[in-house]
């Protein structure tokens, strides 16, 4: 559809915001057609840029009153099309409400606007011995907005649980155009946490204009160990007996052999290249418990024929974390284009389920790599494949949907941390009934009666979005 | 028990409540005068109890939801772990999630509604429904199971959860003294629990032996001294922010970073927000239409 001035939603959006942030240039539409998701074709309407609270309830109203969708965007680094925009709906960019409201940090709570980036909070509250927890690899580039919408994960959720657990309260402009405050920055607001089912869903609930997160103390101790394993058995194995020695490390990460390769090469961080996978545990908090859980961390690994690396100071720990973050980058150097996948399993079946997605890329005949959050069990696997090979992404998608299977079969879920999206919707019958499904289809009703807030998302409908094909690549950095 | 048993055993709870007329699950009753009472008429039903499945090296457990918590916290301890859930005499898994209040120390533990990862339900019109997943992390679809934690089963029944667990710490020390709670709380890293009565102050610590000690050393430079446990709890609960209404009568103590105060006397109700009073009743009306489920109870009137 061609957008003119004149029409009456964009009449009417004008009336809310100045000109130059109601966009309908072709160029800026298709850039909000996607995501940092395989999904392209998407199509937006006009891409609005409001600045507070009441330019959003504006452009709400105005999407209302011509009968729109609005899909709520922040930095655009989703990895399951949860932000690609389906049938010209109006999309709201938040990433100009960008700023840190307020930092008090004797209560540990900061309001801080939607569009702001996850690792600029981190630092702003740096002078305050203070820092947001989530930490998404995309933590450079990712919007707390969106965090919030997908209820991000990262690296140091393990101890200290994903977004929603950080998040004390959020101010959301609702379908209706209303503004409502979500929970209370103070901890605890009586009634149905209606916070808690705000966080994580993906932005068919509502438009997220503040929120109020929780910090969180620096550790002052950290203790980063490098451990390296003649198998990914052995290595799957001790992941599984750190948690099952009762401790819960900051945490655990795990690589295979094509990836230290990858990643030694591209960026010399001092990973082993004849290992055939490390496994990066990180034990935070007070000395002494830090000291005896690396001590047993490190005799579990040996135990199982691992050898053991300690950071020995700041510089070697950041090298450690570097090698870890730069992964994707990576990955250039071997094949141009990759799928990254995101299943949890229990932990203790991690070392069963590696083995078939071994046997699942072998059998389609692609390459895989894995670098993943182990101490939770959430799975990363990387399909790597040529886009221009003939055929090729009907390889990658076969295999894809042979590891979701296996990781539900295992008594896993579909996804630890990336959400449903486009990606994993029509997914979703695997993991629950009719039944449990309706019931989530309630919860977003109640919220959202006319289904006006990011529709085709998540939830099956049975209709297929012939327009949204899979292909191409997912942009460098931004991952999970 | 198997997985088919606690199957069977679910059917059989379904069953149970059935598809019409109201109906109620009665847990330990610890807590069954919060947020409203139930019309005579109101048919009670009891969930399945008995612990269905833990391996200590998942750090999950699945229990039926009519177990009690002091069954369930003995199961664990066997293993060295905890759930986060309070350990009230009596009371059922269940009932403590729907009532969803925590304990005195979610300061450090985290909060209750974190700990429940999966819940199998009997919804309004008698079928099972399982909300969240069975792993520690999972953002497959909406998130139910944060909003069942507190709802006081006004949306649907538990009949069966899946509870994150955590390491039991080797140590523990109640300290209390005259201090200043923020004080207090600047300068100890992670207490699990801060209570301040607006004169006395008390602080839980628990970890690794040495690092007790070395924070209860800092608790005891600023005026605190080791004590048996924290005082007893004046009898009502109010947002913190009750507290600051002028001429706030009575005595209370403040659960420091949660949100969360106790009251000798009760305070006049403030009305909620009209739009969260609003989403209330719609989450009500989406999930129990008939208004068949704990009728009388209301989450917002809880406390």
């Amino acid at each position: 559809m061609k957008f003119r001035k004149a029409d009456p939603l964009m009449r009417d959006l004008r009336r809310v915001l100045p000109p130059d942030r109601v966009r309908i240039a072709p160029l800026e539409r298709s850039i909000m057609g996607r995501d940092a998701s395989i999904f392209e074709g998407g199509q937006a309407g006009p891409v609005c840029f409001p600045i507070n609270t009441a330019e959003v309830q504006g452009c709400v109203d105005a999407a209302r009153h011509h009968g729109r969708a609005v899909v709520p965007r922040g930095a655009g680094t989703g990895l399951a099309g949860g932000a690609v925009p389906l049938e010209e709906p109006v999309v709201v960019v938040t990433t100009k409400m960008n700023r840190l409201l307020s930092v008090d940090a004797d209560r540990r709570v900061a309001w801080v606007q939607p569009g702001m980036i996850n690792l600029d909070l981190s630092r702003a509250l740096a002078p305050h011995g203070l820092h947001f927890a989530p930490d998404p690899s995309s933590q450079q580039v990712c919007s707390l907005g969106g965090n919030v919408g997908t209820n991000a994960g990262g690296p140091h959720c393990l101890a200290l649980g994903v977004t929603s657990a950080h998040v004390l309260a959020a101010e959301v402009v609702l379908m209706s155009g209303e503004a409502v405050v979500l929970g209370d920055p103070d901890g605890w607001a009586p009634g149905l946490d209606l916070r808690g089912a705000y966080v994580g869903s993906e932005g068919m609930l509502g438009i997220t204009t503040s929120i109020a997160v929780r910090l969180t103390p620096n550790p002052p101790a950290v203790q980063t160990l490098l451990l390296a394993f003649d198998s990914v058995d052995a290595a799957a194995q001790t992941v599984s007996a750190v948690i099952a020695d009762g401790i819960v490390p900051a945490a655990i990460e795990m690589m295979d052999k094509n990836i230290i390769w990858a990643v030694e090469n591209f960026v010399g961080a001092g990973f082993p290249t004849d290992a055939a996978a490390v496994v990066i545990v990180e034990v935070d908090g007070l000395p002494g418990g830090v000291a005896a859980e690396a001590d047993r961390v490190a005799e579990l690994a040996v135990e199982r024929g691992g050898s053991v690396r300690r950071a020995a100071d700041d510089h070697e720990r950041a090298l450690i974390w570097k090698g870890r973050k730069s992964a994707f980058g990576a990955i250039a150097q071997i094949k141009p284009n990759y799928y990254l996948h995101d299943t949890v399993v229990p932990r203790t079946r991690l070392a069963e389920v590696m083995n078939q997605v071994y046997e699942i890329v072998e059998e389609h005949d692609l390459q895989v790599m894995n670098v993943f959050h182990a101490g939770d069990g959430n799975l990363h696997p990387l399909l790597l494949y040529d886009r221009r090979e003939p055929g090729i992404m009907d390889r990658v998608h076969a295999a894809g949907s042979a590891i979701i299977e296996a990781s539900l079969a295992a008594g896993g879920v579909l996804s630890g941390e990336h959400g449903i999206g486009i990606e994993k919707r029509d997914y979703m019958p695997l993991m629950f009934s009719e039944a449990d499904l309706d019931a989530q289809a309630r919860l977003r009703r109640a919220f959202d009666p006319d289904e006006m807030a990011n529709p085709g998302k998540v939830l099956p409908t049975g209709a297929s979005c012939a327009e949204v094909n899979a292909l191409d690549k997912i942009p460098e950095g931004v991952w999970g | 028990m198997t997985g088919e048993e606690a199957g069977e055993e679910l059917e059989s709870f379904a069953a149970e409540v059935g598809a019409d007329g109201p109906v109620a699950v009665v847990g330990g009753r610890t807590q069954w005068d919060i947020g409203g009472h139930c019309p005579e008429e109101t048919r009670l039903v009891r969930s399945p109890a008995g612990v269905r499945g833990f391996d200590p090296a998942d750090m999950t457990i699945r229990v039926g939801a009519g177990t009690t918590v002091e069954e369930l916290d003995a199961a664990l301890a066997e293993a060295g772990q905890r759930a986060n859930l309070p350990v009230l005499a009596g009371a059922t898994v269940g009932g403590v999630l729907a009532v969803g209040r925590d304990d005195l120390h979610a300061l450090g533990r985290g909060r209750l509604r974190d700990a429940l990862l999966e819940a199998v339900y009997v919804a309004d019109d008698g079928r099972l429904v399982t909300a969240g997943g069975p792993t520690v992390k999972n953002v497959s679809g909406f998130d139910l199971c944060r909003l069942l934690v507190g709802s006081l089963g006004t949306l649907g029944l538990l009949g069966e959860v899946i509870l994150r667990t955590w390491p039991r710490p080797a140590a523990q020390q109640w300290l209390a003294g005259p201090c200043d709670p923020t004080e207090l709380r600047r300068s100890l890293y992670w207490p699990s629990s801060i209570l301040w009565d607006g004169q006395m102050t008390w602080v839980h610590l628990e970890g690794h032996e040495s690092d007790v000690e070395s924070e209860a050393e800092l608790a005891r430079s600023l005026g605190c001294e080791p004590t048996g446990g924290p005082p007893p709890l004046p009898a009502h609960r109010v947002p913190t922010g009750a507290l600051e209404a002028e001429g706030f009568p009575g005595s209370f103590l403040v659960q420091i970073g949660t949100g969360v105060a106790y009251v000798s006397d009760p305070c006049p109700d403030s009305d909620p927000d009209a739009t969260v009073a609003a989403l209330h009743q719609r989450l009500k009306a989406a999930f129990d239409p008939r208004g068949r489920l704990n009728p009388g109870r209301d989450p917002l009137a809880a406390g």
